[in-house]
């Protein structure tokens, strides 16, 4: 079947570019999808993917480029256009409605009409039941809730939602991700389905395993540049990774020498039942350590469980030598462990409560009295932590929610120190910040060590990585993979390489 | 000052000032303190339960038992002295607020250990609380001779000027400010309403901390139930049937967002003052019945409305900062 490629690409990106403000985050790229064809998009985290992705469905418009599909430029102003020019993206969280059933999921936005105008329920089943027989989802019952089905099925009825439309343009952006082993199998399936019907499909994954096994041809991006392109069957994988962290190296990081102190935490034998399993390293004074691997390799689950938002079903925990029961965040801060989580909106900074209160909020029983709160004592904490951070505020009484990213962000990190942390644990700490806060953070990151303070960096951007610590932790589906000492001969495909499970039977 | 002029509670304090002026042009004798403390005594019940219920809304809960809690309470405390008349007044009101408490605690248990969404907890126990008042008294009233004398004095008695039932309001709002401001506690109910997941990581304990606010609604019913019986000189299963969406009713009126962490003391204060007002004022000037319950729904629609635009500023702010951390 696949012998009547043509050599026409169904989908032609030329001279995209888009920025948002503070980034750049494509920058002249370009990419065709050849029909029957499987493309696999690589590039590490931040390297454009996503924001091509939702230029090609319509979410973003780009700044300058054009766009072919099938020989014709198009515009796609809004999501509907992409969907009418045959586009359609199967997202890692799919994006359908859970509470409606299988059928009404397929045909939201086309559902088949009877003469009045009223949705007509019998066709739609029937119409329903074909495709998902056609690609082998017979199991799948047209009237299921679709929140009663797994992700791998939600992945099988967003592409009979695919093919009702006759979508001949099919993203796939990480479909593997939250998949079982048999599951992945399957999809592939389908997806040799899809090129035998001739659809042009775009693969988004870290996976290299997959993307071998499935994937015609690639195409690199890095920085939010296309840097290559080309048959997979004329690179080989060290070539591939070479292309993705080959960068200049034009971010400075302000890392300072420190020689580091006595072991703070020692971590061992610590295992959650569904996230990681045994996870040990130490930590000592004044000491970076990062923590790299792709999303979802269960670092901040790590994290979150030393803080004592979740439970660790065994392993020990030591500050300072001794054990440390850490059952809640409360229990955290007083044995001295913070963490600054990634979503800096949702989960760090109060919006809603004055500077001041966001300052104070994990040091209230420190600063308060009998029950009381002292207010004097808050103000000062406040006023002295922002002065070291050199927090841009009118007045320690105004909002969060009327500060600038950076500034949040330096509120956050004052609230934590403001509890006089031994172990300061920093998630994804500058990311989607200007690059003007992203220095200061690193800069105060760097002086913290120099105090003494023991830093746990989780970061998935390699030259914030390498930039910034002592030894970097990679971690791959729960487990550590390597520790290395970082020094100038560490070399960043080694990292990737570790993260992304290469040169060994996955 | 200019900060003053900025808050809703300001305007509302204007709001109502006027309409106590504006009534008295028309029934010139109106807005003489003594009339208006009694506007004030009236609205004491009220005020009190709209800082219980303050406390649930700001942690993003809601009580709708309260009216309940507050009848069967009262109702335990009037069978109480009809059966022990020698029991002494204070004791009584100390029962009324344990056992407006323990119905809270039992709301504020479900809602905490069981994660049951509070309107659908509350929502049973407001019909559970009024089905036991059927049980503990057999469907019989309680009526006014069956009380003893100190039952029904200890919200009248006059002290320095005012009716007990007024200082008691007075006592608890001061209390409440307290709390509110000063206390680990007050703050924590703000910060879960707010941003509940970044209480958590502030290491707050947020069931908990919805658990207590259920406490202090229960507690603050139970002794409103007290209250109720001895001002209105009767024990019934109809008590305060209905009131439970007055109390919601005068914190939406004072500017406490119903989707949590917005609101303060002054304001709920204010609220329940507004309403009781209305209900002061419109008989004097011979307006019907209808046109009170009419404008007390248009006020609440108005107080929401002008919160949801002093909100919605702020809100758009969060935007423009979301599209640049993109």
């Amino acid at each position: 079947m696949n012998s009547h490629v043509s050599q026409e690409p169904k989908i032609a990106l030329s001279g995209i570019s888009k920025s948002f403000p503070g980034v750049r985050a494509l920058h002249q790229v370009s990419l065709e999808l050849y029909p029957g064809q499987v493309t696999a998009l690589i590039g590490e985290n931040g390297a454009g993917k996503s924001t091509l992705v939702k230029t090609m469905t319509g979410i973003y418009q780009p700044d300058e480029g054009e766009i072919r599909v099938g020989g014709n430029t198009v515009t796609l102003p809004s999501p509907h256009d992409a969907f009418q020019a045959g586009i359609t993206a199967i997202h890692q969280e799919t994006v359908l409605f859970d509470e409606l059933s299988v059928a009404e999921n397929i045909f939201i936005g086309h559902a088949p009409k009877s003469r009045f105008g009223m949705i007509d329920w019998r066709r739609m089943q029937e119409r329903a039941t074909t495709l998902l027989e056609d690609i082998g989802a017979a199991h799948i019952s047209p009237e299921t809730r679709l929140k009663d089905l797994g992700i791998a099925n939600k992945h099988l009825v967003a592409v009979a939602r695919a093919l009702s439309i006759n979508a001949e343009i099919v993203i796939m952006d990480e479909p593997t991700a939250a998949l079982s082993h048999k599951e992945i199998d399957d999809l592939f399936e389908l997806v040799e389905l899809l090129k035998s019907q001739g659809k042009a499909i775009l693969f988004i994954s870290h996976k290299f395993d997959e993307i071998y096994r499935i994937a015609d041809r690639y195409t690199v991006f890095r920085d939010g540049e296309m840097v290559g392109k080309g048959l997979l069957s004329e690179i080989s994988q060290d070539e591939i990774v070479k292309m993705m962290v080959g960068r200049s190296v034009d971010q400075v990081f302000p890392k300072t020498e420190v020689t580091a102190g006595e072991e703070v935490l020692k971590v061992s034998g610590y295992s959650h039942p569904t996230e990681f399993a045994d996870i040990g390293f130490s930590l000592r004074k004044g000491e970076i350590l990062g923590f790299y691997g792709l999303v979802g390799a269960g670092r901040s689950e790590i994290m979150q469980a030393l803080f004592g938002i979740t439970k660790p079903s065994k392993g020990a925990v030591r500050v300072d030598g001794e054990v440390a029961v850490i059952r809640s965040p409360a229990e955290a801060i007083e044995k001295g462990i913070v963490y600054v989580p990634e979503d800096r909106g949702k989960q760090g900074a109060v919006i809603g409560l004055p500077i001041f209160q966001n300052v104070t909020l994990p040091s209230l029983k420190a600063t308060s009295k009998n029950g009381f709160l002292r207010l004097a004592e808050e103000y000062r904490l406040a006023r002295e932590y922002s002065e070291r951070l050199d927090l841009r505020a009118a007045s320690l009484d105004q909002d969060v929610g009327n500060l600038s990213g950076g500034n949040q962000q330096k509120v956050v990190i004052a609230k934590w120190l403001a509890t006089k942390p031994k172990v300061i644990i920093l998630d994804e700490p500058t990311k989607g910040i200007d690059i003007g806060s992203k220095a200061a953070v690193h800069e105060f990151m760097s002086e913290l060590a120099g105090q003494g303070l023991a830093v746990i960096m989780v970061s998935s951007e390699l030259p914030e990585i390498m930039g910034m610590s002592d030894r970097i932790i990679v971690m791959r589906e729960g487990r550590i993979v390597s520790e290395v000492e970082n020094n100038e001969d560490l070399k960043a495909e080694v990292l990737v390489r570790a993260a992304a499970g290469i040169g060994e039977e996955a | 000052m200019k900060k003053i002029l900025r808050t809703r509670e300001f305007w509302l304090a204007v709001v109502v000032a006027v309409m106590v002026f504006a009534t008295n042009i028309r029934a010139p004798g109106f807005a003489t303190p003594a009339r208006l403390a009694d506007i004030f005594d009236d609205s004491s019940i009220l005020i009190i339960l709209a800082l219980g219920q303050m406390v649930v809304i700001l942690s993003r809960s809601i009580d709708l038992s309260m009216a309940s809690n507050l009848a069967l309470s009262g109702m335990i405390v009037a069978l109480v002295n009809q059966a022990f008349p020698a029991v002494p007044v204070p004791a009584l009101m100390l029962l009324a607020a344990l056992c407006g408490l323990a119905l809270g605690g039992f709301n504020g248990f479900f809602v905490w250990r069981l994660g049951i969404p509070a309107i659908v907890v509350t929502l049973g126990t407001l019909t559970i609380y009024r089905g036991v008042i059927f049980l503990i008294a057999g469907g019989q009233w309680v009526n006014a001779d069956a009380f003893s004398p100190g039952f029904v004095a200890f919200t009248r008695i006059d002290f320095l000027g005012l009716p007990l039932l007024s200082w008691y309001a007075i006592v608890i709002v001061a209390a409440f400010y307290l709390i509110m401001t000063r206390t680990f506690l007050g703050r924590s109910f703000y910060a879960i309403g707010v941003n509940p997941t970044a209480a958590v990581y502030a290491g707050i304990n947020v069931g908990k901390t919805t658990f207590w606010a259920f406490c202090i609604s229960g507690m603050l019913s139970g002794f409103a139930g007290y209250l109720w019986v001895s001002r209105y000189v009767i024990g019934s299963v109809e008590v305060a049937k209905g009131y439970e969406l007055t109390i919601v009713a005068a914190c939406v009126i004072g500017g406490i967002s119903i989707s949590g962490g917005v609101g303060t003391v002054a304001g709920a204060v204010l609220g329940a003052l507004f309403l009781g007002v209305i209900n002061g004022a419109l008989p004097v000037i011979n307006i019907s019945p209808f046109w009170q319950m009419a404008i007390s729904g248009a006020a609440i629609i108005l107080a929401v409305v002008l919160n949801g635009r002093s909100g919605k500023q702020s809100a758009r702010l969060i935007l423009k900062e979301a599209e640049h951390t993109r």
